[in-house]
């Protein structure tokens, strides 16, 4: 999950990175008594998950609450690269800025170790320092074990060649970003820019975080930290069910067991598609292991919501579940959405694989629905649901 | 031969006593595998009846491995304790560490894998978030369904665990000689690389598939790998090329960040490698048995 800098920036201050005053606010009259707050005068900042908000104008400086009010007011409900501007950041100004820096920390999957980045050439896209100055971007294997010490972070700072005069303090940051990396179980904490201000210290100014969603269970915090308003309905609606969802821009619904699996289906069914209209598929949906009855009716109830869906793929292999629990879990699912009075009217086709799969493909036909076909093959089925969907 | 686990190996289950333990220990059983004991430092001393099979539990790894000689853990340990758990399978120095358990925290399986390297590697780590690994008729440490096909000439290697029981599937009349499942986790201790070089070295391996998935670099590395170290046959199936940018596809490590992790850069390497890469899972099975038939 990636956070907003406001959000990144309470992270940083809970573990001792230095940062500005700054609190986020969703309405331009807000902006007044937040700027009185900090003393008369403000940056006002949109809060949108994307590069280069300062360019397209999301970044303003305010001289008094009354002008804070009035960028606020430009700058909420603003488009930045497709994202709207829903909140501002109103933060404390910063002291005149002598240098920028990078620094970063993030999961190195390659090596399977975490990594320190560090750059004396700050403030800009890392990925262009990267591109054009390599040799101007440390990158320092961090061990897990061993973490992040005052020795460690002293030798990251030594390789990115930071100024003498800085080095400590920057060391110091180090450190203390860590601290966030790992208390916060990140994926990512990175700071750009880190500031040297005239007064000599070092302020982290903006900042990106990206968390693990699979340490949830030991980050109770992080769950207020999501973008609610900003889900898609259905993909909302899919997580409070317990289902892995993602909406997809196509026409096929498709419902599968495994990841890998749906995947796959997902890329069968585009190239199925090539030859029907070029329909795609709608939405990637994983009901897992089990696929009960009750979790094939969420699972339909959710691809059915969706109107963009024409035609249904549900696509099982049968590992250790048994392809007949299946079938009997897709007639009763349609029974039970039936019972719910939800409009059933879209055609699925079923393809069953794998442990028992003749029985549960005898369920199916002898339950004779309607709207079910039965193909048994992958790039069958997969073929029969793009053409469905394409003549509707 | 096959690769990694064999008839001799002896499994150990850690996590044997919860209900998901329970359930695969005795389908493990039920597919021939040797399971020497279980670790469950609560009911150590005790023993649990499976169909009339009596497994001994222990109260650690080490104990169960000096009493038995087991030279294999599986892992069916909640996310919250897997760290833990793996630590000790690795302090105890058994040779090979499965870890089925899918929801670990990418800060705990850094960890373990930094554990284990600090350790010198003696342990060899597959997964987490995987099905495990079979070698047909002879040992089935893990979830797959051991019933699907039968002992052959065929390696798999894979990250997708629905992925590898279709492959088997398909290709069913021909036989494995083994299938492993190294998870789709973004951190994993064994690779598509250290499948492939232990299939490349088993006389009894003649092709070998290789399955990836979107997110990370394995399958690039894996086809640099296979261009200087491979000798035999590779087919290779990728998934995830319609999978959109930033999104999480069930796997936590299936993610294309940015132009990297795509599924058309995975496909691209391994055929500039010499892998014949297959559209569908059904068309990989063809080429491979094309490939089988001379």
């Amino acid at each position: 999950m990636d956070l907003f800098e406001y959000q990144a920036r309470d992270l940083f201050a809970k573990h001792g990175v230095p940062v500005l005053a700054g609190e986020v606010i969703d309405t331009p009259e807000a902006a007044r008594e937040a700027t009185e707050r900090l003393g008369g005068k403000s940056v006002v900042k949109a809060q949108v998950k994307v590069g280069g908000r300062g360019k397209a104008g999301g970044v303003k400086l305010a001289a008094t609450p009354d002008e804070a009010v009035a960028r606020a007011t430009d700058i909420l409900g603003m488009d930045i690269k497709g994202h709207t501007v829903h909140k501002v950041m109103i933060a404390e100004t910063a002291p005149e800025i002598l240098e920028e820096y990078y620094v970063s920390y993030l999961l190195d999957r390659t090596n399977r170790t975490f990594l320190a980045m560090a750059s004396v050439q700050g403030g800009m896209d890392i990925e262009e320092v990267a591109e054009k100055t390599p040799e101007a971007l440390a990158k320092v294997p961090v061990d897990s074990i061993e973490g992040v010490t005052i020795e460690k972070a002293r030798e990251i700072v030594a390789q990115a060649k930071f100024p003498a005069e800085v080095a400590e303090k920057v060391a110091e940051v180090m450190v203390t970003l860590w601290d966030t990396f790992v208390a916060e179980d990140a994926l990512l904490v990175e700071v750009n820019p880190l500031a040297k201000v005239a007064s000599g210290d070092i302020l982290a100014l903006d900042g990106k975080v990206s968390l693990d969603a699979n340490a949830e269970f030991r980050q109770p915090e992080h769950e207020a930290l999501e973008d609610k308003a900003a889900a898609n309905p259905l993909e909302a609606a899919a997580k409070a069910k317990g289902l892995n969802y993602v909406k997809l821009d196509g026409q096929v619904g498709i419902i599968g067991n495994g990841a890998g699996l749906v995947m796959s289906t997902l890329d069968v069914v585009a190239y199925a598609g090539e030859k029907h209209s070029g329909v795609k598929p709608a939405n990637f949906l994983d009901i897992g292991g089990g696929a009960s009855a009750e979790v094939m009716a969420n699972g339909l109830e959710i691809i059915l919501g969706d109107p963009d869906v024409k035609s249904v793929f549900v696509n099982v292999f049968g590992g250790i579940t048994a392809c007949d629990e299946v079938a009997n879990g897709i007639v009763q699912a349609l029974e039970l959405l039936k019972s719910k009075g939800e409009d059933v009217n879209k055609p699925l086709v079923v393809r069953l694989d794998g442990n028992n799969a003749e029985l549960g493909r005898k369920i199916l036909s002898d339950a004779n629905h309607p709207l079910v076909q039965r193909v048994d093959t992958m790039d069958g089925a997969a073929d029969k649901a793009a053409e469905l969907a394409a003549a509707k | 031969m096959a690769i990694f686990l064999n008839k001799d190996s002896k499994v150990i289950v850690q996590g044997m006593t919860g209900a998901t333990g329970m359930k695969h220990t005795k389908l493990m059983l039920g597919d021939g595998t040797n399971i020497v004991g279980g670790v469950n430092p609560r009911k150590a001393g005790t023993e649990v009846d499976f169909d009339g099979t009596s497994v001994p539990v222990f109260g650690s790894v080490k104990e169960a491995m000096e009493k038995t000689g087991a030279n294999v853990s599986v892992l069916f340990v909640p996310p919250a304790f897997s760290k833990a758990a793996v630590i000790e399978a690795i302090d105890a120095e058994i040779p090979l560490a499965v870890v089925i358990t899918e929801g670990i925290a990418v800060h705990d399986s850094a960890a373990f894998w930094a554990y284990a390297k600090s350790k010198g590697n003696k342990t060899r780590i597959i997964g987490p978030n995987c099905p495990g690994l079979i070698t047909p008729g002879q040992s089935n440490a893990g979830i797959i369904p051991g019933d699907i096909t039968k002992p052959g000439r065929i390696g798999l290697v894979s990250k997708s665990g629905t992925l590898t029981y279709q492959m088997m599937y398909e290709l069913r009349d021909i036989g494995f000689s083994s299938a492993v499942g190294i998870g789709g986790d973004p951190v994993i201790g064994t690779t598509h690389i250290d499948a492939l070089a232990a299939f490349e070295a088993d006389p009894d391996t003649d092709l070998i598939v290789m399955i990836g998935e979107i997110g990370g670099d394995a399958e690039e590395r894996a086809a640099d790998f296979i261009k200087e170290n491979v000798t035999k046959p590779v087919v290779g199936y990728v998934a995830g090329f319609t999978a959109p940018e930033g999104k999480t596809m069930g796997h936590a490590g299936a993610i294309v960040s940015g132009s990297s992790g795509t599924a058309q850069a995975k496909k691209e390497a391994l055929e500039a490698a010499g892998v014949k890469v297959g559209k569908t899972p059904t068309e990989t099975a063809e080429l491979a048995r094309e490939l089988l038939a001379g």
